[in-house]
């Protein structure tokens, strides 16, 4: 193949395809994100909290759509539709509609006067209708790229947007576009959509106002959502005492043709129960459940804090058969059976957990792409490629292949990252653009030369702050040389006035007041660069969203603030340094250690983008748990599976497999760590750990003592050698989980069980098979499974959370006893065979690993990654990676899937010959430190250590490892003695900045 | 301004018994002193006489009076006077207030006299609330630039700029064609007379060339106006050359053309079918086809066929030229060198081309490759019919030619828009098959040419002008002047004038009037040098103003525009005080002087019994 | 309720009614004296928040009069005074006043007797109709202050502004809306934003519920909450504190009005 092109494009801005994007856009390819709404963001953006931590959603994720929006190898192509492909993988050109916003999108400075003027109400989709937006909108606040546009549906054009925009931006005759791209491989993250609950008719959703639905509910919870965060009844406003939440609406339900379970609905079911507990007090909460599937990592934990702790009452096995409104009321009659007996119970609200269906343009889409779709509707994978679509070339990540989390998520994009880079690896920086600068002016020893820029934002600061008197008031200023206000400080036009006032009046410092720092700081920063300033010779007056936006009604105070934060800003721009960006260099190679699926499968993926890798596995074979599996999954015996890997591995020149080899010590830091084995030290830029995880060895149920009492995978065995006879057997799940000592889920054991069921059925349909479970957890599309097997006669027993079966000897036969908490009465069974459906432990080794690699363990013993939703395969240490069982649980696709997302996170190290420091980072005063050590444990990056002085042995002090360091200051405030400082936030410059603030204001 | 304590005289008139007698003026005098603010209250038997007046004088020295009532007739005869005399005395006379107690009391509630004189009290009472809050103004002068500028070099143009000339100002002439003329150059001759057209504007032209007040631009155009009354600045492309200047006021004399009835009547299909222009155009240039029969229809494409109007000019010139037939149809063949054009083709109609085809023929001919014919010989008399709605002869003279063109047997066939006459060949002949009204029966006629009447239509490049002038264009795309009856000549916006058939169809004596009109009209500021300002205007609070832009759209005189700030700026010399923007302002920024929103509150609510203070 | 004798004022403009009033008296043509006569130059200047503030004074009916349409000294005025009126009465009707208490009368300036006829009439019209429901009506007064607050309001006055325009030239796409849509907006918009100024006015002095308010304004709760949705992100009233599960409003001074 001539070489390919160095592009890729990812259709939908959702987590998923944000994701995708940086980590190729940081691996050096030319990355178009295309998104069919105005801005990125997708269903997250909507989100209040995220289980199981209880995290803001859009907190979490404005830092990483404003990085999308500003990496300058990431190109946002929003309201737009892919129209067409052709070409073939590396080599496609892709044409695109961009539906008119008739706003330039150069030219719109999101100031939002606009909406402020137009006349028009309509509802709000962000808000899930339950706010008003104008005509003229953006999608929210946070929203990127922050560009309004006009609904031309209901807009009556009046032209007052027009007329208000001072940027002359609104341009109402502008028309579609087409464009065409050419990139070398796509991925598909269209997302999903939420269930349209109204098709449930027995629910009244539509008719009644006081049921809504799950994401209605986000929105209530939200502090910026329609009611500020105050739970409230849509029909009255009055605050709910007692919430009913009806799971399953839409999912596992042939009646409205959704036969496959969502996956994430019982876990945002709780998590909307518990934050709707923590805003109002004393409110009741149920939670109508057919099964509990709380399968990921501490989502247990989660669960049993939400009965325990918030005091929500959980009703399992329990589907809610209808609801009915009491008309003068507006309450909600719930219907529901639970323990075979039927139950009315009345609700003050009640919210309906919709499933996930396919997105809306899922069939267009695979029309136009040519990839094919599942029965479902979500896009086709198999189980050991859960990152390809049948189209060469065409990858897809996210909710688009199923159901799931936001964690499982933004691995799988990081995964088809991976894939999509390892397709055109060849081409690598060949379009990624590197920007040049002039040389940096040394401003040390010079007076301060301050130059102040004060920007009325349309009318938006100048409508309330009387901005030029701000301006002159500036010119009093010490060190102050000029000052100008301008319409939009902002504007690109602006930009070129700044470099030149720079020039002419010999600039050496910056002030800018206007919004806020958190989005336009580093486009400033920029400029003053390109005039030859050190971008932190520069400070950011706040004069918009912390002055004029909440002081509309009083301008004389407003103003007078806003020379205050002017003041402020000059006084610490004065004292301002130039700070460097240390480059340290890269060793770009890779350590894997674990040679299972995961460690394989990583290695494999780095190999395939040209690097260098290095295999570590302590036994003598490579395929670590999966070898053990006899039985074919997703058509395929995993052992073919592993041999081909093995094969593919030995064939790599980028591959050095160590068997027998464990790792005995590991230093350094990100691209430059050192790997110790006990015969080599490797030297590589990034670690992925792919430890595995090891199976229960039960000694409960007799096992061990009767041959007939074995485990699924000795189940296995015998079924793949076909010495399984047995007549009546039954299967106990959760053996070694969901107890007291182990309190979490395996996650695959009961898809395990059934699928061996199954097997059984099907060779013998007369064995009688029991399966005694607690929750069927056969979550997104194994829920087919369970089907299968309950049409195949496949008896299932439920016992409660507190209870479990017995086992025991009567005579020769075995009898299990177990409570049905279905019929409300034990029940016993003879058996000729008893499988137990064993959990899965975490490997003894992680302590160890994890101390050499200075990373955390979960309290499960599982490795613990830097954030669960959003960074599920990183460390908080950078440099180093996680992936596969050492992670948490989990099936093989989805082993396949994370394992690439962590090559592909390894790789935005490894891809680079260098890095890049931070610039505002810890300094030690070496004089004054007396190396107490107390900021060392402080420091969350690990990039502070105690060490001999040299100069004299018996001094020790700290010293900061500049790629370490990420400048959050948590050591300064530590340092007893005052000797740690962080550069750009000096005490100096910090009390400046509070004596001005404090002084004058005369 | 005006710090002092109020301190208000009242002066109430007994208009001999028009209001003493139906009115208790002495007990509205006392209640009047107890008001707030009034130091002073009396009454004259006539306030509008010398000693009346003579008292008010008196009052606002002896009382240091700074506000000042008078309660008698009607403001719009008698406020001048009673403002006059506060000058006099020095008082800004916006700080007066009339109260009508005659008009609007006395003389209207004569059988009542209590409750005529309790509503005398609260109008007084309305009045003195209202003036207590009235500020000085002031009327500003703006000088005017002492040219002007003409659009359109027809007759209209000509007319009105030569008339502006002669009263000693220069005028920018501005004709985008490359001589003066405009519609009637293509014309034969004029009806009423039959003088040869070219020979009627000749004079006129050359006066026009002659005049060094005129400063003539052919093959220009109009580039760009901004600007107000007495300061317009222009931009003229004068073939080619740019010229920039300031003209007090503007006459737009653009003109109109003729509408082409593609597609009706066989116009674009059949040879022989003209329209009535260029019928006039044929006849000028003795181009006529020989023919022994013609058919005029009127009413091609107006009236509601395409366009609404009547084009007013169609019947008469139509009866002309049904006379010219009649009359002088042998001086119009033969193209001046004796031959005689066969057919006017429908491929091109415009007579340039037809010319150029017999010349080539003639070459050929002479060459002997095609054989001499002579030219037939027609009989002498020819048909002529004229189908019409009604023949809007209006007027003595065109009656009277209406009648002369009756008595040459010229048909008058009527028809109606219901069923319209249809045309089609044939053989070779021209069809007009056509209900006849009176006959209530179908007929068909041959004839050898139709000529249509069609209406004038605006001229394409009023819609441009009209943005750049800011002036409105009417619903068929002429020029909409400022009142139909009573500022024919005028536009809304001061200092621009419309005349001739820009503003809607007119024959050459009515775009004489319209031009004499237009220039006397425009001269007024010019001879006059200022313009006085309003002192009533509409004012703007730029800190309230965002720029919505609304107040522009709805004020008549276009007396807002938005400065640099992008905030609304009313142009002073422009604003009529109507305080139609006030009314309309979204951000409630502006308010117009001595007609606040706060003083008519004030008065209103003192009208009323409950006196809020 | 003979002895009833309304207060009615009159607005004229200076060019055709108040002279047509000036004939009437020149002609003497009698007609009751319950009319009070404000000048203005054009009646177009009369703002609808001044006519709810004379009926906010106690006026029993307004008379606006201006010049026939076409004859306006002002060319267009007397168009946006049509709607101007039609939109005041509408805030009228919303705030519990009979609408016909505003009256608009074309009264040219030779016109003396209709314009005597007319005030007769009108006289006679309110008797029938019978005094201002404002007068010692707290609740009204209430009504009538919220009605002021949205005929001020920008949206409220853009919409009406822009009618004409809209109706007859057309909008920025180049499509004329129909007289009847254009309407149904601006009722839309007149009745939202009297709703939520009636909002403010209430939670002035005490805090509510959106209950309350329902039964306060005779609204259902859900469209009430709409609004209290709305006015919070104008961050015109703040949640004020929580009785029993009813969150209660307060309007924020400094924001509202």
């Amino acid at each position: 193949m001539t070489t390919p092109v160095g592009a890729v494009m990812v259709v939908g801005g959702g987590i998923s395809g944000v994701q995708a994007a940086l980590d190729l856009a940081d691996s050096g390819f030319k990355v178009y994100l295309v998104e069919k709404k105005p801005s990125i963001g997708g269903t997250m953006a909507q989100l209040d909290k995220t289980f199981p931590t209880n995290d803001c959603s859009m907190c979490i994720l404005a830092p990483k759509l404003v990085a999308a929006g500003r990496h300058h190898n990431i190109e946002l192509i929003c309201n737009a539709d892919v129209e067409m492909i052709d070409g073939v993988p590396g080599d496609f050109r892709v044409t695109l509609k961009k539906r008119t916003l008739r706003v330039d999108e150069k030219k719109c400075t999101g100031c939002g006067v606009c909406a402020e003027k137009c006349p028009v109400e309509t509802y709000d989709e962000y808000n899930e209708k339950m706010k008003k937006r104008k005509a003229i909108y953006i999608m929210y606040p946070q929203a990127v790229p922050l560009v309004y546009s006009i609904d031309k549906n209901v807009c009556i054009g009046c032209g007052v947007c027009a007329e208000e925009c001072r940027a002359k931006a609104v341009v109402y005759d502008k028309s579609d576009d087409a464009l065409e791209i050419s990139v070398g491989s796509i991925i598909l993250s269209p997302g999903f959509e939420e269930f349209d609950a109204t098709l449930k008719k027995e629910y009244g959703y539509g008719v009644y106002k006081n049921v809504v639905t799950s994401i209605e509910f986000e929105r209530m919870l939200s502090a910026s959502g329609p009611y500020l965060g105050t739970v409230m009844r849509p029909s009255d406003g009055e605050i709910p005492k007692k919430i009913a939440f009806v799971q399953c609406v839409g999912s596992r339900d042939e009646t409205v043709g959704r036969t496959y379970c969502s996956s994430v609905c019982c876990m945002y079911a709780i998590k909307e129960a518990i934050i709707a507990g923590e805003h109002s007090e004393n409110l009741e909460s149920h939670i109508f459940f057919m099964d509990i599937r709380a399968v990921g990592k501490e989502f247990e934990d989660y669960r049993e804090r939400a009965e325990n702790e918030y005091g929500i009452k959980i009703h399992r096995a329990a589907r809610v058969a209808s609801i009915e409104e009491d008309p003068v009321t507006k309450n909600l009659i719930v219907r529901y059976s639970e323990n075979g007996n039927t139950i009315s119970e009345e609700f003050d609200l009640v919210v309906l957990s919709v499933g996930l269906t396919p997105c809306n343009d899922a069939e267009k889409l695979s029309k136009r792409l040519n990839f094919k779709l599942n029965k479902h509707g979500f896009c086709e994978t198999d189980t050991y490629n859960p990152l390809s679509t049948s189209r060469p070339g065409i990858f897809v990540s996210g909710s688009f292949v199923s159901p799931k989390d936001i964690p499982t998520t933004v691995a799988e994009a990081s995964g088809a990252a991976a894939k999509a880079a390892s397709l055109i690896s060849s081409a690598r920086n060949t379009l990624v653009t590197v920007k040049e600068y002039p040389p940096e002016i040394d401003v040390t020893g010079q007076e301060p030369r301050i130059g102040v820029f004060v920007c009325h934002c349309g009318i938006n600061i100048g409508g309330v702050v009387k901005v030029p008197s701000i301006v002159e008031y500036a010119r009093t200023l010490p060190g102050v040389v000029y000052a100008e206000d301008n319409l939009y400080t902002c504007s690109s036009d602006t930009q070129e006035r700044i470099k030149e006032k720079i020039k002419e009046h010999r600039l050496n410092r910056v002030v800018v007041a206007s919004c806020t720092p958190r989005t336009h700081e580093p486009l400033f920063q920029n400029t003053i660069r390109e005039a030859g300033l050190n971008p932190y010779l520069f400070e950011m007056a706040n004069i918009r969203d912390q002055c004029s936006w909440i002081h509309m009604h009083e301008p004389e105070k407003a103003t007078k603030k806003s020379m205050d934060l002017v003041r402020m800003a000059v006084a610490k721009v004065r004292l301002a340094e130039p700070l460097k960006k240390f480059k340290l260099p890269v060793n770009q190679t890779a350590v894997v250690i674990g040679g299972g699926l995961a460690g394989m499968t990583a290695a494999l993926e780095i190999a395939a983008q040209g690097f260098n890798v290095h295999l570590i596995e302590k036994t003598d074979r490579l395929g670590g748990s999966l070898a053990k599996l006899q039985l074919p999954e997703g058509g395929k015996k995993p052992q073919a599976f592993i041999d081909e890997m093995i094969r593919k591995i030995m064939e790599s020149k980028n591959i050095t497999v160590h068997l027998n080899t464990e790792v005995t010590d590991v230093t350094g830091f990100v691209g430059n760590f050192k790997v110790k084995t006990k015969d080599s030290e490797i030297e590589a830029g990034a670690i992925i750990i792919a430890t595995g995880a090891e199976e229960y060895k039960p000694m409960e149920y007799l096992y061990g003592q009767d041959d007939r009492v074995m485990t699924q995978v000795e189940l296995e065995k015998k079924l793949a050698d076909g010495k399984f006879t047995a007549k009546k057997i039954a299967m106990i799940q959760c053996v070694g989980s969901r107890n007291e000592e182990v309190k979490y889920c395996s996650r695959i054991c009961c898809a395990h069980a059934i699928k061996n069921a199954i097997e059984i059925k099907k060779r013998s349909p007369a064995t009688e098979v029991y399966i005694l479970h607690k929750d069927i957890r056969t979550y997104g599309f194994r829920e087919e499974l369970y089907k299968e097997a309950s049409s195949l006669g496949v008896n299932f027993v439920r016992f409660s959370e507190k209870t479990s079966p017995t086992v025991e000897k009567d005579g020769n036969a075995l009898v299990v006893r177990v409570m049905d908490q279905t019929l409300g009465e034990e029940i016993a069974l003879k058996l000729d065979c008893v499988v137990l459906s064993t959990g899965i432990r975490p490997n003894p080794d992680n302590e160890k690993i994890a101390k050499m690699v200075k990373v955390p363990l979960s309290k499960d013993g599982y490795f613990l990654e830097a954030h669960m939703k959003l960074r599920p395969v990183d460390f908080a240490t950078e440099g180093v990676f996680l992936a596969g069982l050492a992670h948490w649980p989990k099936f093989i696709d989805e082993t396949i899937a994370q394992a690439c997302g962590a090559a592909a996170r390894a790789m935005t190290i490894l891809s680079k010959k260098e890095l890049e420091t931070e610039g505002i980072i810890a300094a030690v005063n070496e004089y004054v430190c007396d190396g107490c050590g107390i900021c060392e444990p402080v420091c969350e990056y690990k990039a502070i250590q105690i060490v001999k002085d040299p100069s004299n042995p018996e001094k020790l002090r700290a010293v900061v490892n500049e790629g370490l360091c990420k400048g959050c200051g948590a050591c300064v405030a530590a340092c007893p003695s005052g000797a740690m400082e962080q550069k750009g936030f000096k005490t100096v410059q910090m009390i400046a900045m509070i004596d001005a603030a404090l002084s004058g204001g005369d | 301004m005006n710090e002092e304590p109020v301190r208000i005289g009242v002066f109430i008139c007994h208009c001999g018994t028009n209001i003493g007698g139906f009115v208790d003026v002495p007990a509205v005098v006392e209640y009047a002193k107890t008001l707030p603010g009034v130091v002073f209250a009396t009454n004259n038997l006539y306030t509008c006489a010398e000693d009346g007046l003579a008292s008010i004088r008196d009052a606002i020295k002896e009382h240091r009076l700074n506000r000042v009532v008078v309660a008698s007739c009607t403001p719009r005869t008698h406020a001048p006077l009673f403002q006059g005399v506060c000058e006099e005395a020095g008082l800004n006379k916006y700080l007066f207030t009339f109260v009508n107690l005659r008009e609007h009391c006395s003389w209207v509630h004569m059988k009542e006299k209590e409750k005529a004189t309790q509503k005398a009290k609260d109008l007084v009472r309305a009045g003195v609330a209202r003036v207590r809050l009235l500020q000085p103004q002031e009327e500003a002068r703006i000088d005017v630039e002492p040219k002007a500028l003409v659009i359109g070099g027809g007759i209209s143009g000509m007319v009105a700029a030569l008339s502006i000339a002669q009263q000693g100002f220069p005028v920018y002439l501005v004709e985008k064609e490359s001589e003066f003329g405009g519609f009637v150059r293509n014309l034969n001759n004029l009806y009423l007379g039959g003088k040869d057209a070219m020979e009627t504007i000749k004079p006129l032209i050359d006066k026009v060339m002659a005049n060094a007040n005129i400063i003539k631009c052919l093959n220009s155009r109009l580039v760009s106006v901004e600007g107000f009354i007495g300061n317009y600045n222009i931009v003229i492309d004068a073939n080619g050359k740019e010229i920039k200047d300031k003209v007090g006021v503007i006459v737009v004399a653009t003109g109109a053309i003729e509408y082409i009835p593609e597609g009706l009547y066989g116009y674009d299909l059949y040879e022989n079918v003209v329209t009535l222009t260029e019928f006039e155009i044929l006849c000028k240039k003795k181009a006529l086809p020989k023919i022994n029969s013609i058919a005029f229809i009127q009413c091609v494409g107006s009236r509601g066929q395409d366009k609404s109007y009547c084009s007013r000019i169609c019947c008469n010139v139509a009866i002309k030229n049904a006379l010219n037939v009649v009359e002088n149809y042998q001086d119009m063949l033969g193209l001046g060198t004796g031959e005689i054009v066969e057919k006017v083709p429908v491929e091109m109609k415009a007579p340039e081309e037809i010319l150029e085809r017999r010349r080539r023929r003639r070459g050929r001919r002479e060459r002997g490759e095609e054989e001499e014919e002579a030219p037939s010989p027609t009989t002498g008399k020819i048909e002529v019919t004229i189908f019409n709605r009604d023949i809007m002869a209006y007027g003595v003279e065109h009656e009277l030619n209406y009648n002369r063109s009756r008595e040459k047997h010229v048909r008058y066939v009527r028809y109606t828009p219901e069923n319209r006459p249809k045309v089609y060949k044939e053989g070779d002949k021209l069809v007009i098959d056509y209900w006849h009204d009176t006959l209530k029966m179908q007929r068909k006629m041959t004839v050898d040419m139709i000529v249509l009447s069609t209406p004038l239509v605006n001229n394409p490049d009023a819609k441009e002008l009209s943005k750049m002038l800011k002036v409105p264009l009417g619903q068929d795309g002429f020029f909409l002047e400022a009142h139909v009856k009573l500022r024919p000549v005028d536009f809304a916006t001061d200092g621009i004038f419309v005349c001739g058939t820009a503003k809607g169809p007119a024959d050459i004596t009515e775009c004489v009037f319209q031009a004499q009109a237009a220039a006397s009209r425009a001269t007024i500021p010019l001879a006059r040098g200022f313009v006085q300002t309003e002192a009533l205007t509409a004012r703007v609070n730029p800190t309230l103003c965002t720029g919505c832009g609304t107040c522009i759209e709805v004020c008549p005189y276009k007396a807002i525009q938005k400065n640099k700030d992008g905030v609304a700026e009313v142009i002073v010399a422009a604003c009529k005080g109507c305080g139609c923007c006030g009314a309309t302002c979204p951000e409630g920024a502006i308010d117009l002087s001595h007609y606040t929103d706060m003083q008519l509150i004030a008065e209103a609510k003192a009208a009323l019994q409950e006196v809020i203070e | 309720m003979s002895d009833f004798e309304p207060k009615i004022l009159g607005f004229l403009c200076n060019w055709c009614s108040y002279a047509g009033a000036d004939l009437a008296g020149v002609s003497r043509y009698q007609y009751p004296p319950n009319i009070r006569i404000v000048r203005v130059m054009c009646s177009t200047r009369v703002s609808p928040h001044i006519i709810l503030e004379v009926f906010k004074a106690g006026a029993d009916g307004v008379m606006v009069g201006g010049c026939h349409i076409g004859d306006c000294h002002y060319i267009t005025g007397n168009y946006y005074t049509e709607r101007r009126v039609k939109l005041t009465k509408e805030l009228l009707a919303l705030a519990g006043i009979e609408p016909d208490r505003l009256r608009l009368e074309w009264v040219s300036a030779s016109e003396g007797e209709k314009f005597a006829n007319v005030v007769a009439d009108f006289v006679k019209q309110i008797k029938e109709i019978g005094p201002s429901p404002i007068k010692n009506n707290q609740e009204m007064m209430t009504r009538l202050s919220a009605a002021i607050q949205a005929a001020k309001i920008f949206r409220v006055k853009l919409v009406s502004g822009k009618e004409l325009k809209l109706t007859t030239e057309g909008n920025v796409y180049g499509e004329k809306i129909d007289q009847e849509r254009m309407d149904a907006i601006l009722k839309s918009v007149a009745q939202a934003e009297f709703k939520r100024s009636l909002i403010l006015e209430l939670t002035k002095q005490k805090a509510l519920s959106v209950k309350e308010l329902a039964d306060a304004i005779g609204e259902t709760p859900d469209t009430i909450l709409d609004h209290i949705v709305v006015l919070r992100s104008k961050n015109l009233i703040a949640l004020s504190g929580i009785e029993g599960s009813s969150p209660k409003y307060k309007a924020i001074l400094v924001g509202g009005v």
